[in-house]
């Protein structure tokens, strides 16, 4: 099974640049930090909105950490490589986009106990915070591996990737914090249900739309 | 791409009699929307805004809809006409959608006493400029005309995409709050003022749309190195 | 359906913007056979292998490879040929023998450590099987590059400037394989500047101008065009 394959070169790559995991986690930390700044001293303040800075900083940190995914890919054509013998740019789409997808979500799970620190959070359901930050994750995951793949080919990447990818992840910026807040704070509305489907319609949407169009990106 | 095709370039005078006809209806429609509609009740003059503001979002949505019947015409048809009709009408399309932006924040300021009220229509249009903004710098930022094309094309469609979402997560988000209305409700007395100026911004809407393809298809041509001389010839 | 055509290609023409690198190329390589295309910089070599490759669309024309169109089955086209570029396809953070399990991998071939260094030796990496490719030199990168070739065992091989960037052992091993390749039926497609070299280890010779063929015929006559 391809997928398969494309899964196994793209755990080695993540592993063999693991140190990378590292500097993108501590630019993470730092922005969590400067959010506490920004707000101010306030505990109540931050308490209310650590679920918007743990996503935020989530969301700056995956601009790193996608674009770093595509270089190795295209430095010395690897990526054309594999196409050529041939692969499906399907599955090397999602052995991509699951791999960014699960380092998204342990750089969130990374950030978590970070946050609960500064802001001053209790953890009642770290469970279930943890199924939604795969959740989010993924959302952030399938569209940011296929603007990295266009970003990482054209000139100035380093803007067009926050370019592209933040206006579309409003869904998933809405939906994430919200539940998250309601995790954290209890849910009396029962509400948590609704922004889980939007989110999981969300993730559906664009695991599919991007694998489709996926090809056309990197072929030529 | 449909790369045998050279790009070619209309000539004819159809844009500009739809830019014409668009804007004497639009004049028409706003002189009495403006100046012989009765004012609305409840708020008074500033609901006129509401004749332009109304067949602007109409015709937003329905450019932003057309540049993505354009995506799926280059992902599958593979023409540069579909392409420069997708660059005139993404274009056109932020124009209205920050037209929309610069009107609802007109009208939310002396309703709401703020510059922004955070309706969900008038929020996702705001997203949705940011979206269609990003492919026009994606467009800017590849040389390649046909890695442009093709590049535009599947932002266009995961752009669009996104527009039902970004609408009820906004919705969502925003009826936890308060309840704000939109400058939408018109009572049956002020349509003919509205459906005057509906289709006066879609004419000018199409000519412009026209035109500005007619302006990427030069642009094109200009990129693309003509078909080469037959072999033997200088 | 002939089929005892490696390539056919007719008309085939590949613009990049501006400038046209390839205008109706035509060209018959028989199965089983060598080709040499020649020509100075920037005269299409590198392009027309990789549109033969599928690595991109011909902009007007049409060809076959290996029985298969270009442009309508792609991947069959994939399946039969293989090509070495100028980029090595190597991920420079892994070894040179993942690397080449890698492809091993998708190819559904014998990727055990034993198979592959098979192969890294016939390509003289042996000792640096499990070296990181980002510490190898343009030239091993080249022979990693054409121990991957070789992996594929493809029916039609595409070689663009195989004696690049090598050492004179390493001139040595391309012929070596280029001969085991012509041994073993295969049909190949070099481009290369070293005309003699080339003359005396092909059939059939192409060359190229400005992306036009301007000299086509057995190899034997190519170095007496005094074509540089």
């Amino acid at each position: 099974m391809t997928l398969a394959d494309a899964l196994r070169k793209d755990v080695l790559l993540q592993w063999r640049t693991r140190a990378r995991f590292l500097a993108v986690l501590a630019f993470g930390a730092v922005t969590l930090l400067l959010f506490s700044f920004a707000a101010g001293p306030d505990t109540g303040a931050l308490r209310r909105h650590a679920p918007g800075f743990l996503w935020l900083a989530l969301l700056l940190s995956s601009t790193l950490a996608l674009a770093e995914s595509f270089q190795a890919e295209f430095e010395q054509r690897a990526l054309e490589g594999l196409l050529l013998l041939p692969a499906p740019a399907r599955s090397l789409f999602y052995g991509k986009a699951l791999v960014n997808a699960a380092h998204l979500t342990l750089l969130g799970g990374a950030l978590v106990p970070l946050a609960v620190v500064l802001y001053d959070l209790a953890l009642p359901r770290p469970g279930a915070l943890l199924g939604l930050l795969a959740l989010g994750a993924a959302g952030l995951s399938a569209p940011g591996t296929l603007y990295a793949a266009m970003a990482s080919q054209a000139r100035a990447r380093q803007m067009l990737l926050p370019l592209l990818l933040f206006p579309l992840v409003v869904p998933v910026l809405l939906s994430t914090v919200k539940a998250t807040a309601l995790l954290l704070t209890g849910d009396p509305m029962g509400q948590l249900r609704s922004w889980l489907l939007l989110l999981v319609c969300f993730d559906a949407v664009y695991w599919s739309l991007c694998g489709l169009l996926f090809g056309r990106v990197v072929e030529e | 791409m449909n790369e045998a095709e050279t790009v070619t370039v209309s000539r004819g005078p159809l844009p500009w009699v739809l830019g014409g006809l668009g804007l004497v209806l639009l004049a028409a429609g706003s002189w009495l929307g403006l100046f012989h509609a009765p004012g609305e009740r409840h708020m008074g003059d500033v609901q006129r805004i509401m004749y332009v503001h109304v067949p602007t979002a109409w015709n937003g949505m329905l450019a932003f809809t057309f540049a993505f019947a354009c995506a799926l015409g280059v992902l599958w048809r593979g023409s540069w006409r579909w392409d420069c009709r997708l660059e005139a009408s993404v274009e056109v399309g932020v124009v209205l959608a920050a037209l929309l932006c610069i009107q609802g924040s007109l009208w939310a300021r002396p309703t709401w006493g703020v510059w922004w009220d955070w309706d969900p229509r008038l929020t996702t249009t705001a997203v949705m400029l940011f979206l269609f903004i990003g492919i026009l710098a994606l467009r800017r930022f590849v040389d390649d005309p046909e890695r442009r094309a093709s590049w535009s094309a599947v932002a266009t469609v995961i752009a669009y995409a996104d527009v039902p979402l970004v609408y009820f997560s906004v919705r969502w988000w925003n009826s936890l709050h308060q309840v704000q209305s939109s400058p939408e409700t018109v009572s049956s007395a002020f349509y003919l003022p509205l459906r005057l100026n509906a289709f006066g911004v879609l004419f000018l809407m199409s000519g412009l749309i026209a035109l500005r393809a007619r302006l990427a298809a030069l642009r094109l041509r200009d990129e693309l190195a003509p078909p080469p001389a037959a072999p033997g010839a200088p | 359906m002939a089929n005892d055509l490696a390539v056919e290609a007719a008309g085939l023409s590949r613009r990049y913007a501006r400038r046209w690198a390839l205008v109706d190329v035509a060209l018959r390589v028989p199965r089983g056979s060598a080709l040499m295309v020649a020509g100075r910089n920037g005269s299409g070599k590198s392009t027309l292998l990789r549109v033969l490759a599928t690595a991109i669309r011909p902009t007007r024309g049409s060809a076959r490879v290996a029985g298969f169109d270009l442009v309508a089955d792609p991947d069959d086209v994939r399946r039969k040929t293989a090509l070495l570029g100028h980029a090595s396809y190597t991920y420079d953070a892994l070894t040179a023998l993942e690397n080449l399990r890698i492809t091993a991998r998708f190819l559904r071939r014998p990727h055990t450590r034993e198979a592959l260094r098979a192969v890294l030796d016939d390509v003289g990496l042996a000792e640096r099987a499990d070296d990181a490719v980002e510490t190898f030199s343009a030239g091993m990168r080249r022979r990693l590059a054409l121990g991957r070739v070789l992996l594929q065992d493809a029916e039609v091989v595409l070689l663009d400037e195989p004696y690049g960037q090598l050492d004179p052992p390493g001139f040595r091993l391309v012929d070596r394989l280029l001969g085991r390749l012509r041994e073993g039926g295969r049909s190949v497609l070099m481009a290369t500047h070293l005309l003699e070299r080339g003359a005396g280890l092909c059939d059939d010779a192409l060359v190229l101008e400005t992306g036009r063929v301007v000299w086509a015929g057995p190899a034997a006559d190519l170095p007496a065009q005094g074509v540089t």
